[in-house]
């Protein structure tokens, strides 16, 4: 029995009596035990684990009913609540912090029998492109330990990519998940804004990310989404889709199709020649599948990395205010202290990039300020939106690099966060536009993966997964080497 | 001039503005009516009550106010302990109108009262200072109120003087228990601070008031103070001062609340929520009558005096008992037994609480005095039995020998027992017939105000002019 099987490809197994449960957990386990070490993709794993899939394959052998997933071991980003494990969004201010609820989205799955295995490594508070601002220490590219992961949820594209897990739930502010997807050659998605019930997922830009399934195949990341999507009564901003099913005709492929290449996103100075000419050879697949392809511009991506942190960064000021030492954190000596020298005191256990994006998130929408950041931000955001909703009436995809560049080494950019920053410039124009958009694995450069990003049009995740598939099926790439 | 910020609880809902948790606090201990969205866990998210934005947009058509075409809230972000999120949900009006309503006036006896907007927001938790001293070491915070449905009305600064401003609040209070969104009498439910002014100086904010009784004595104090001060040719200065409830004076806030930069952001978790013309004419159509339009009604279709319609109208308890226990013929009489002789066994909320009296009994007590089965005076007496016991009438009529008595015999033997007790008197009556009063009074003592009146009187007469 192999640990690198697809979702589709376990159910089978354990529906037919080829495996179990237990067996297959006990495995997972067995190998997170030998690499995590390494890689670390967990910052806690599940002890209940191998108890829940001995009572899922009880289930099965009675014939009882079994929920859609059969105990399979699905890992889930460290900043999306599990009741009673820790959820640390890998910093030290939640270190301790125990959620008393479960996530929309992780009750969900847990009703249908998946196995959390464990709470995956990020960017503290889901603020960063390489795991390296992780307060419990980096997760490592299953590719090459010297690597970055990507980030943020490089965890979780870890534990996909090396086998600790089938599945996992990632989320995606600026490219959150597609970046460590494309970095660690896994599948990932970031699903239209609303798609997926944020509540559990604990806010850092709330306006623009998403919850979204990560796995090593288009059409596990499918059957996934067909269990996390839909309208929330506990999130506001959900919407209804109908009850798709996005497994059902993901093998229609794209014939006919109309496919635009983002002119800003493909070429020029910031792209990796190596990535650019991947990209190109990806673009005359989609040709060769009978799409038609053309050049679009959409001019306003040159401002979204400005406009982005802007933006986050306001958001983040809110969203993280909560974190005041009060109910969550350390304790340190009180005396000498009043209010709000204690919350400035309290909050130096914030890492680097958190405390960069409070301070700046202090600024942007503050008195006199706001008209000359925040509201220009917003600005380009409802522009864009506009622009690639007019390239929608043109075009059914648009496709970019997911990253103009190649996994990068540990230390390379922390210092340097202008042009850390630029590894997002194709990944945020769908979280400023609510649009759907997925990073598929492509080719494997000198030992390191290049992923091929594919919007679609606001909730059309189901023609958007048909093409990933279909680009799918034309690669033949190799498992990370372990 | 002065303005004023009123914060009212919608007492009335079942939960809080954005989760399920009781809207009503006052009755749980500490930390108990909370849950992971009011108390701003990871992870929660608002969810926001519709029946609240239905209930303030009420109170906003009720105060004349224009409603916006698209509703939404923003975050107003401070730090304080009693604010799980540091930051409040409320409202802005900054890019364009999108709160529950503006520009709306209110009538005062005397004039308009201008109000500039109102919004819906989110209360905050209680701060409760151990041995409540701000000198304690400990302040201990209780999330229960945390998320309570607050509506803010901020007026224009048209009010004059202090005695406007409790007027002006009197009405409001009354308009919104007769909206049936609140309960002002609460403790906590109705909130005010004050913005006083003199002519040529700057705007001084008083905050802190406990009660509305303090509001006008604050106010008060406030002006003299700045008066005083021009007199003397001191400025004053643009300030917050609270008001010291034991010292019952304003004093200048150590923290610069002016200064405070509450960098505003829409809050993208609640969307924004199109107001459509459907719901707005639904709700109006589902308001209940106004207190002026109750009062007119009463006038002018029952003949009700206007003094006696006004304090009916605006007492929702006293409206709501006299609409459902009247009729054409008995309004009149209903009216006045609760403005005069129900009025002083219910006027506590407590005592309201405890009353056991139904429309019912009003109606019964009413047929009964029509009919001349008993007196104005012994209903009285009834009402009292009524009100602690809720026997049915009939039954507390007959219990306590409180029917009318108009058997000419019995009534004769009491006044022949009088006229032998009071020979003074009879002699008085019969000089001056004026003085016959004081012995129809001393039989109605004896009968315990029972003996019809007419019929004493009649009998009276003629005994004392036939006695020797």
């Amino acid at each position: 029995m192999s640990l690198a099987i697809s979702a589709i490809d376990y159910i089978d197994n354990v529906k037919n009596g080829n495996i179990t449960s237990e067996e297959f957990v006990a495995k997972t386990l067995e190998h997170i035990s030998k690499h995590d070490k390494t890689l670390h993709a967990f910052l806690s794993i599940n002890d209940k684990a191998l108890e829940q899939a001995r009572q899922i394959d009880k289930k099965i052998k009675t014939k009882e009913k079994v929920g859609a997933f059969y105990g399979m071991p699905i890992s889930v980003k460290d900043n999306i609540c599990v009741k009673g494990g820790k959820t640390t969004c890998a910093s030290k201010i939640l270190q301790n912090f125990v959620a008393p609820y479960d996530a929309t989205v992780v009750s969900k799955i847990k009703s249908q029998d998946a196995i959390i295995i464990g709470k995956t490594n990020l960017d503290e508070f889901a603020m960063g492109v390489a795991t390296e601002f992780s307060a419990f220490g980096p997760s490592k590219n299953p590719w090459n330990t010297e690597y970055v992961p990507g980030g943020s949820s490089g965890g979780s594209a870890v534990s996909v990519s090396a086998l600790e897990c089938i599945l996992s739930l990632g989320s995606d502010t600026g490219g959150s998940i597609r970046n460590p997807a494309s970095f660690c050659s896994v599948v990932g998605l970031k699903p239209t804004y609303g798609l997926i019930s944020r509540y559990g997922l604990v806010s850092y830009a709330n306006s623009i990310e998403q919850i979204g399934p990560m796995g090593r195949k288009v059409e596990d990341v499918a059957l996934l989404l067909n269990h996390l999507a839909g309208k929330d009564q506990n999130d506001n901003t959900t919407i209804d889709n109908g009850s798709q099913d996005y497994l059902e005709e993901i093998d229609a492929g794209i014939q006919g199709k109309k496919i635009g290449v983002i002119t800003e996103m493909s070429s020029g100075e910031g792209i990796d020649k190596n990535v650019e000419s991947a990209f190109w050879r990806a673009s005359s697949v989609f040709e060769k599948l009978g799409a038609k392809v053309e050049e679009v511009s959409l001019d306003l991506v040159r401002y979204t990395i400005a406009a982005y942190y802007v933006l986050v960064s306001a958001e983040a000021g809110s969203n993280l205010a909560r974190y005041d030492n009060i109910r969550y954190g350390y304790d340190f000596d009180l005396e000498g202290y009043e209010f709000k020298s204690y919350i400035s005191k309290a909050r130096k256990i914030f890492g680097p990039e958190v405390t960069r994006r409070m301070i700046l998130g202090g600024f942007v929408p503050s008195a006199g300020f706001a008209g000359k950041y925040l509201l220009k931000a917003l600005k380009v955001k409802s522009k864009l939106t506009k622009q690639i909703q007019e390239a929608f009436k043109k075009f059914d995809f648009l496709i970019s690099p997911t990253v103009p560049i190649l996994p990068f080494k540990f230390g390379e950019k922390i210092n340097d966060p202008l042009s850390m920053y630029l590894a997002d410039i194709n990944t945020v124009t769908a979280n400023f536009t609510n649009v759907p958009a997925i990073s598929v694995p492509f080719e494997i450069h000198d030992g390191l993966p290049i992923g091929i990003q594919i919007h679609a049009n606001i909730l059309q995740e189901k023609q958007l997964l048909q093409a990933a598939y279909a680009l799918q099926s034309t690669t033949s790439l190799p498992g990370a080497p372990l | 001039m002065i303005g004023l910020e009123i914060h009212c609880q919608l007492t009335n809902l079942q939960s809080k503005l954005f989760c399920s948790c009781k809207a009503n606090y006052r009755s749980f201990e500490p930390n108990t009516n909370v849950c992971p969205v009011c108390i701003g866990l990871p992870g929660s998210l608002p969810r926001l009550n519709q029946k609240a934005v239905e209930k303030a947009t009420m109170i906003a058509m009720a105060l004349n106010c224009k409603t916006p075409q698209k509703l939404g809230f923003f975050r107003k972000n401070y730090f304080y302990p009693d604010l799980p999120k540091n930051f409040q949900i409320t409202q802005l009006n900054v890019y364009g109108p999108s709160s529950i309503g503006e520009q709306g006036k209110v009538a005062i006896e005397e004039k308009d009262i201008r109000i500039r907007r109102i919004q819906l927001e989110e209360d905050p938790g209680r701060l409760i200072y151990e041995g409540a001293s701000e000198r304690t070491q400990i302040t201990l915070v209780d999330y229960n109120r945390a998320g309570t449905p607050l509506v803010e009305i901020v007026t224009e600064p048209d009010f004059e003087n202090p005695r406007q401003v409790r007027i002006f609040l009197n009405v409001l209070s009354d308009l919104l228990e007769n909206l049936g969104v609140s309960d002002p009498a609460l403790e906590g439910a109705m909130r005010a601070d004050a913005n006083v002014s003199i002519e040529g100086g700057p705007r001084v904010e008083i905050k802190n008031i406990g009660s509305f009784y303090d509001l006008e004595k604050a106010i008060h104090f406030e002006l003299t103070r700045q008066q005083s001060l021009k007199e003397r040719g001191m400025p004053t200065s643009q300030e917050t001062r609270h008001w010291d409830d034991k010292r019952k004076i304003t004093i200048s806030s150590r923290t610069k609340e002016e200064d405070e930069d509450y960098r505003y952001i829409h809050e993208g978790d609640v969307p924004w929520i199109v107001m459509d013309s459907e719901s707005l004419e639904r709700w109006k159509k589902n308001m209940p009558e106004s207190i002026s339009s109750k009062k007119d009604r009463y006038v002018t279709k029952y003949g009700i005096p206007p003094q006696v319609a006004d304090v009916l109208s605006s007492d929702k308890y006293y409206s709501d008992l006299f609409e459902q226990a009247h009729n054409e013929s008995n309004a009149k009489e209903i009216a006045n037994i609760i403005t005069t002789d129900l009025m002083g066994l219910v006027d506590t909320r407590e005592k309201r609480e405890q009353s056991k009296l139904s429309p019912k009994h009003l109606s019964d007590l009413t047929e009964l005095i029509q009919s001349n089965k008993i007196t104005r005076s012994s209903a009285k007496n009834a009402l009292q039995e009524i009100v602690r016991t809720g026997k049915p009438t009939s039954e507390i009529i007959s219990q306590t020998s409180l029917g009318k008595i108009s058997d000419e015999s019995e009534i004769a033997k009491i006044i022949d027992e009088i006229i032998s007790q009071e020979p003074t008197a009879v002699k008085q009556a019969k000089e001056n017939p004026q003085t016959i009063n004081f012995l129809v009074g001393k039989v109605m003592q004896k009968t315990k105000g029972n003996a019809d009146p007419a019929i004493t009187l009649r009998l009276l007469k003629e005994k004392i002019s036939s006695h020797e």
